[in-house]
């Protein structure tokens, strides 16, 4: 019971891991860029759901939708102030202003709402008890899992059926032929940036309701996670992200559980390591043949 | 006859690479043109600037009356000019079928059944791989796919660079007698060749491209004769 306990902790934690790793893998498969401020996006995200509730008495969903919004048009502007003037620079260029970007955002919040830890009013509470009373559930964790799951077939279907969707694969191969079908690249990576950042607020509740401490720097660390898993999972896929961040999250669990607190972060990272040696293109990272 | 396709005077750069060195032409509604000229000439720059992929510092590209210098490269396609780019460039981890949707990108879709049927029934073997992807095609499938994925836009012109690169002879002789149909069903091509025996045999004119610059035009019956042309692309 206690293994399946740590289990359950460990695939809501990745579950969330998943849904910001679905935002890292969307931008870096089109805009073919490391959006190293995605994890402070979710930072934003939990304050504007956290002010949502705690100042404006708005429900939990009520104040999700808001966060979404805000995140949305923030990953918008974004992408159109910071990465679109440097579409054509190398990769290196993208990245310190994307880490610039990151600390923008972290001073932003500490300015607007200081360093002192809020205590996040979670959007559910309470549990579920199973087995008699042997094993419980939070419904946070529930909650978690289940939009985990929604997130991940909506995006799916998305993806594989709409007509954006198909651009977006298009642009992700390539940008120059995508445009002589018509495709508008910069509307489509503008709308990649809306999705990914849409999602990180989401992310943010969530987290925030399973961890209620809500500082400026509460997005670094899940970030970085959420980096890792998509690499882990092969950066650029879907399936890979999610695969990625579940097994980040149980991985991240079962060593705190069994092996060291201290040391989980560690065995977290040489477990990516390991992976990367045997499959550089992560678990499942495609490796397409170009034919002549 | 009207000019349908009108290149005066362009240049492009890449860096401080003067690859387009004011070069001009026009293709006229109805015809077959093709730029021949050794490898580096400048013809796949010349086909990318007026597609609006590149862009040139001076002059102008006019097609059916209109300016392109302005417009952003991908709201061309819809004015009824598409580029069959050099090397393919099908998207190769998407579907057969998708591939030929994304070439129907702008067009409203509701003429997407027809058209689809219209393409494979002028390449039937990219019916029987619809749902293949792309990747798994053959060099001359994906060369199919290409045209068939320009063909989906309705172009009145259709462009493209060296549709024969590394086919074998049947296919090279395959993928002329479709560019003859597309012709005769009414399409104006500009067809840029390495294979220059090939692309004047079918075009109705002919200009020839040296390191930037048009040095010879005539039609493809007159530049097939020359002596001078003979000896630099026809193999004596
Ligand atoms: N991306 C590029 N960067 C720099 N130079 C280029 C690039 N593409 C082409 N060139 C140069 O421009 C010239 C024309 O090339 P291109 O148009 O590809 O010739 P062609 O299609 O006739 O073989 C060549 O000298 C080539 O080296
Ligand atoms: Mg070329």
């Amino acid at each position: 019971m206690e293994f399946l306990s740590y289990l359950i902790s460990g695939v809501s934690l990745g579950s969330v891991y998943a849904i910001i790793a679905l935002g890292y893998t969307m931008v870096y498969g089109i805009a073919k860029m490391l959006n190293f401020a995605h994890g402070d996006i979710i930072m934003v995200g939990g304050y504007i759901s956290f002010c949502a509730m705690s100042y404006l008495g708005l429900p939990g969903w009520l104040a999700t939708l808001l966060a979404m919004a805000v995140c949305t048009v923030l990953g918008i502007v974004i992408e159109g102030l910071a990465y679109k003037p440097l579409r054509s620079a190398p990769s290196l260029a993208v990245l310190i202003t994307a880490i610039g970007v990151s600390y923008f955002l972290q001073n932003s919040a500490l300015l607007i709402w200081k360093a002192a830890p809020k205590v996040y009013q979670p959007v559910v509470s309470g549990s579920l008890t199973l087995f008699g009373g042997q094993l419980s559930v939070p419904y946070a964790s529930v909650l978690t899992m289940a939009a985990c799951l929604v997130i991940m077939a909506a995006l799916t279907l998305f993806i594989s059926k709409s007509k954006m969707g198909k651009a977006m694969r298009a642009c992700s191969e390539d940008k120059g032929a995508a445009q002589l079908m018509g495709i508008n690249v910069n509307a489509t990576i503008s709308t990649t940036f809306a999705i990914g950042s849409a999602l990180a607020a989401v992310a943010g509740v969530l987290l925030c309701t399973s961890y209620p401490t809500l500082q400026p720097t509460t997005g670094s660390m899940p970030g970085i996670k959420a980096f890792t898993a998509a690499v882990f999972g092969g950066i650029g896929s879907i399936p890979g992200a999610f695969l990625g961040g579940l097994l980040l999250g149980v991985i991240e669990a079962m060593a705190k559980a069994y092996i060291s607190t201290n040391l989980a972060n560690s065995i977290v990272f040489a477990v990516l390591i390991v992976v990367l040696l045997v499959k550089p293109a992560g678990l499942l990272g495609k490796y397409v043949p170009e034919k002549v | 006859m009207e000019a349908i396709l009108k290149v005066e005077d362009i240049n492009v750069y890449y860096g401080s690479i003067h690859a387009i060195k004011g070069v001009s032409f026009e293709v006229n509604e109805g015809e077959i043109v093709t730029l021949i000229g050794a490898n580096g000439a400048g013809k796949s720059t010349t086909l990318n600037t007026i597609s609006g992929l590149l862009h040139s510092k001076t002059g102008s590209v006019t097609f059916m009356g209109e300016n392109l210098g302005k417009i952003p490269c991908h709201k061309i396609v819809s004015k009824g000019l598409a580029l069959v780019p050099e090397g393919r460039r099908v998207f190769l981890q998407m579907t057969v079928q998708e591939n030929l949707e994304m070439g129907a990108f702008t067009q409203g879709g509701k003429t997407l059944d027809d058209d689809l049927e219209r393409v494979y029934e002028q390449f039937p073997r990219l019916k029987e791989r619809m749902k293949q992807v792309a990747g798994t095609l053959s060099g001359g499938e994906q060369q199919m796919l290409a045209m068939g994925r320009a063909l989906m836009s309705h172009p009145k012109l259709l462009m493209l660079d060296e549709p024969s690169m590394g086919l074998a002879p049947i296919l090279v002789e395959q993928i002329f007698d479709i560019i003859q149909e597309l012709h005769k069903a009414g399409t104006t091509i500009l067809l840029v060749e390495q294979n220059a025996q090939a692309a004047l045999s079918v075009a109705d004119r002919g200009y020839v491209l040296e390191t930037g610059k048009v040095v010879t035009t005539g039609t493809g019956h007159e530049l097939l004769e020359s002596p001078a042309i003979k000896k630099a692309y026809l193999g004596g």
